[in-house]
């Protein structure tokens, strides 16, 4: 229980640290949403003046600051001037497109990560090698890259929609066809997520595995007679499992900032797309509320990660 | 052995990266000519005589382009300080062209120069600030030791290419190619401090330790030339294993960047901004040879994680 008091308090402060440090970074830029306005002859800088009055910018810091931080702690995340609507609504909506493509890339990604991981580990020699080199080549291959061919051959061959997260017109199909309209258009983006993410898992289950193999316990259930499937899945596997749940918590923890890359080219109506129109749009507020989610997001990851680790291992608990 | 295959690597990526470092005499065009005849050319195709190559002539021919026959431009080796080119009117895309007629061979080179030299320059940053800070941490500890953990927290809790962004919207965004590439080397360099200074404390604080380092100290040697003499040679390990993982990871960064519209600018070419050309499906079907920078960048890639591998290796057989 105080293990779990003080891992949610760092977490707490973690999180304040990181409001501070975001907005003082957009402290640091020069002009703001209404800086094209003052060049601009046909209106008066004292619009300008009343209008960025009226949106506080001239209000000194750290009044801003609490306003700013009043505000997403009551959830609404600041007032956007591109889209003149609160935060809130705008990006609750990207959040779902989001989560699923990352939610589903990264549950393949796992799927496929830990029998290939263990299987890995218990060969050796060439199958080894060549599971090894392919997924080294998967690694070397920029995501960027390999989102773009696959949109070519997608628009090429017409297997795949080419972007997007729905077919013109499928807000009138019943919710069933609709459904699967969404998942036609997730299959490239997921897969190019899949691929980006499998290496790293993979290697990481191998080397957890060969690690839980090589320990006295290990060789000493050898000596016992246990059969290789139990010896494999009821023995080491659980051994394996502790530095795999700290990179489980990675993986929750970037759901948001994963995709970003992937949905910009891809144009999955999600977070990333969003954040870069703002960034475009100088719209300060929906940057920091997107920054803010995705801080949010591995902040809470990792205390997942020690807080499942916590109840796994009782080493932890031990030293408290 | 390990030594030889390490060599083997690091002189073949280091020839890769002197290609990039010369590309007024690799490219046959400047990366801003434009051929506004020769919009989204075919790469070239060379014939043979004897050991002479040569093109033929190119024409417009419907939609795309076709051979005229009646020309022939031999390709000149070592001429006009170029490394090879045809004489006018004749002309040569090793790769195509793009959509204005300007040749992707010679972007790609171009490109590359900005592309390598982001990822070496904000390697050298990054390292410079995680060495500083870290030594400083590891071996002042106290005060200094407590904020720069601190601080490394906030910025772990950050996803680095949100950050890294973050970092960048905040920043003027239309400028100059030339303060762009030092705004991108800074920020790109700037932001990832965090892992190296972790590291390298890491490893000051155990090298402090070290009975002759107590030894040293005992004798009255100062700060500075404890740490030049005895903690120093402790670091460069980790240093270079984390330059090797580091320099492709800052490449990418550039080329992300970039390809979002928030790095290097036209007309000077970047591996992103060319990929992001080729991003508008329209250009890029038919036209596949617009993928080239991305395809360019997957060798470098592959020559650093196998440096980064050998080099474990070599580490870890001494």
């Amino acid at each position: 229980m105080r293990y779990l008091l003080r891992r949610l308090l760092h977490a707490a402060l973690l999180l304040a640290g990181v409001s501070l440090l975001t907005f003082g970074f957009s402290e640091l830029a020069p002009g703001d949403y209404y800086t094209q306005m003052r060049v601009d002859p046909g209106i008066a800088p004292e619009t300008v003046e009343a209008l960025r009055h009226k949106a506080g910018f001239d209000r000194p810091l750290p009044v801003r600051y609490a306003a700013w931080a009043g505000s997403v702690l009551r959830g609404d995340f600041g007032y956007s001037l591109a889209y003149g609507s609160p935060v809130a609504p705008l990006v609750r909506e990207r959040l779902g497109a989001t989560l699923l493509l990352a939610g589903s890339a990264t549950f393949a990604a796992w799927l496929l990560a830990i029998p290939l991981g263990i299987w890995n580990a218990t060969r050796r020699g060439w199958q080894d090698a060549m599971v090894r080199a392919a997924m080294a080549v998967l690694l070397i291959i920029p995501d960027l890259l390999l989102a773009i061919v696959l949109l070519l051959l997608a628009v090429e061959t017409g297997w795949f929609p080419a972007g997007g997260m729905a077919s013109a017109g499928a807000a009138s199909l019943p919710v069933w066809s609709r459904a699967a309209d969404v998942l036609r258009h997730l299959c490239l983006p997921a897969a190019v997520l899949t691929i980006g993410m499998l290496p790293v898992l993979v290697r990481h289950v191998r080397a957890a595995m060969l690690e839980a193999m090589g320990s006295p316990f290990a060789l000493s259930a050898r000596a016992q007679g246990i059969s290789r499937g139990r010896l494999l899945l009821r023995h080491l596997l659980p051994a394996a499992v502790h530095p795999l749940v700290s990179l489980f918590g990675l993986s929750i923890g970037t759901l948001l900032s994963a995709s970003l890359l992937v949905e910009v080219v891809m144009g999955w109506p999600g977070l990333g797309p969003l954040l870069i129109e703002a960034i475009m749009a100088r719209d300060v507020a929906i940057v920091l509320a997107v920054v803010m989610l995705s801080s949010t997001f591995l902040i809470l990851g990792n205390l997942a990660a020690d807080l499942l680790l916590y109840r796994l291992d009782p080493r932890i608990r031990v030293r408290g | 052995m390990t030594r030889k295959r390490l060599l083997a690597v690091a002189a073949c990526l280091g020839a890769i990266h002197l290609c990039a470092f010369f590309p007024d005499f690799l490219a046959p065009y400047g990366y801003a000519d434009q051929h506004r005849d020769f919009p989204y050319a075919p790469p070239a195709h060379v014939h043979w005589t004897g050991l002479h190559p040569f093109v033929y002539g190119l024409e417009p021919v419907g939609d795309g382009y076709g051979e005229d026959r009646s020309h022939r431009y031999p390709i000149h080796f070592l001429s006009h300080g170029k490394l090879f080119a045809v004489d006018e009117p004749g002309v040569l895309f090793p790769l195509g062209t793009d959509g204005y007629g300007r040749d992707v061979f010679s972007r790609v080179l171009y490109g590359a120069r900005i592309s390598l030299m982001t990822g070496l320059l904000a390697a050298l940053v990054s390292l410079g600030i995680g060495w500083v800070l870290g030594t400083l941490a590891g071996f002042r500890g106290g005060a200094i030791d407590e904020t720069v953990m601190r601080g490394s927290e906030l910025f772990l809790s950050l996803p680095w290419l949100y950050l890294l962004l973050a970092v960048r919207a905040f920043l003027p965004l239309h400028i100059g190619p030339v303060q762009a590439f030092f705004l991108l080397v800074g920020i790109i360099g700037g932001v990832g401090w965090v892992q190296p200074a972790r590291l390298i404390r890491g490893i000051v604080l155990s090298a402090r330790e070290r009975p002759y380092v107590l030894a040293a100290r005992g004798f009255g040697a100062g700060s500075w030339y404890l740490v030049r003499r005895h903690i120093l040679p402790f670091t460069w390990g980790v240093t270079l294993t984390q330059a090797t993982v580091l320099i492709p990871q800052y490449i990418l960064a550039e080329v992300t960047l970039s390809f979002l519209g928030l790095g290097i600018g036209e007309p000077v070419p970047s591996w992103g901004n060319m990929l992001s050309e080729a991003r508008q499906f329209h250009a890029l079907t038919g036209h596949p040879w617009l993928l080239a920078p991305g395809v360019a960048a997957v060798p470098i890639l592959l020559g650093y994680l196998l440096l980064a591998d050998t080099l474990a290796a070599y580490r870890s057989a001494q």
